[in-house]
């Protein structure tokens, strides 16, 4: 019998600290991959700031540099500047890229930075405890307050946002919810790695998230509530692209 | 003829790979692991394809699919 998949090169079995259901070691698996296909893993560079992200630690192998809350685009935009020939990306939340970091994301994105912004949207702020985030879903409950549009405003679309700028090479929004999504998730990934690669051209990518424990959704019924309140608010698409 | 091979330890019990199975081949397990979790478990392998789809859904890289 012959092995078809397994972990891929460049990634250990070491349990990471991510709660069951949580989809985001599926899009560090993910990046390593589509890294491993382009032949970039030894030549990528990841910022990550403070959040979930940092529960991967020790699982898998590529560079990395910590930045603080939000500003992972900033620390990008140098590491990308001072090594162009790197592949750069940053990864980070949805509260941290577009509430805390909104600034650096987005004008990143307005330079465009030779980097790829990866963003994780799970629709609440994770590892501080469950808070509402800017993309936080009307009346979806969070531990400061059930989001009305009245109070706090509408989920904001960063991805859309992005796509109506001029200097970004390729802005898309994929969701991480059944295999199918995954394996078109992996594509989005690798067209917006090889935009900066092959084009030097900012990326962003979003991908749609589990969030069980903060939630408050058992895992199994994770997907049928993203199908009936998450995708209707979020489309998955691509926005923009340069191929 | 196919499997898969589940990595008992690092299984954290979400149950998102029995719904990725189109034919409904997985379960949880009456055991438990050194951590207090069920894990993943394929009782009969005789009907799997290896069609890799559990494995790509597992968030925590837990199956590994032989064909």
């Amino acid at each position: 019998m012959e092995k078809v998949f397994g972990i891929p090169e460049g990634m250990n079995d070491k349990k990471t600290a991510f709660c069951p259901g949580c989809t985001h070691m599926t899009a560090y698996r993910l990046i390593v991959e589509c890294l491993n296909e382009l032949g970039e893993r030894d030549n990528a560079i990841l910022c990550r700031p403070i959040g979930c992200s940092l529960n991967a630690d020790g699982s898998f192998d590529i560079h990395t540099i910590q930045s603080m809350h939000g500003r992972a685009s900033a620390v990008a935009t140098g590491v990308s500047r001072m090594n162009p020939t790197k592949t750069v990306m940053s990864y980070q939340g949805d509260g941290d890229a577009i509430s805390i970091g909104v600034a650096e994301t987005l004008y990143a994105a307005n330079r465009g930075e030779k980097m790829t912004a990866i963003v994780i949207n799970n629709q609440i702020y994770g590892m501080t405890g469950g808070q509402m985030s800017p993309t936080t879903l009307i009346g979806q409950r969070s531990t400061t307050g059930v989001r009305r549009a009245d109070d706090t405003g509408y989920p904001l679309r960063f991805a859309e946002w992005l796509g109506q700028l001029e200097a970004p090479g390729y802005v898309a929004r994929a969701a991480l919810y059944t295999p199918k999504d995954i394996m078109q998730a992996k594509k989005f990934l690798l067209k917006a790695l090889r935009c900066q690669k092959e084009l030097g051209r900012y990326s962003y990518i979003e991908f749609l998230s589990f969030c069980p424990t903060n939630w408050g959704v058992q895992p199994k019924d994770c997907l049928k509530y993203c199908q009936e309140n998450v995708l209707p608010v979020f489309p998955v698409g691509e926005f923009k692209s340069c191929f | 003829m196919a499997k898969i091979e589940v990595n008992k330890e690092k299984c954290k019990a979400c149950e998102l790979c029995l719904a990725a199975c189109p034919l409904g081949l997985l379960r949880m397990s009456r055991e438990f692991n050194s951590f207090g979790d069920h894990y993943c478990e394929q009782p009969d392998s005789s009907k799997c394809t290896g069609c890799t789809l559990c494995a790509i859904m597992c968030p925590d890289m837990v199956i590994t699919v032989y064909k």
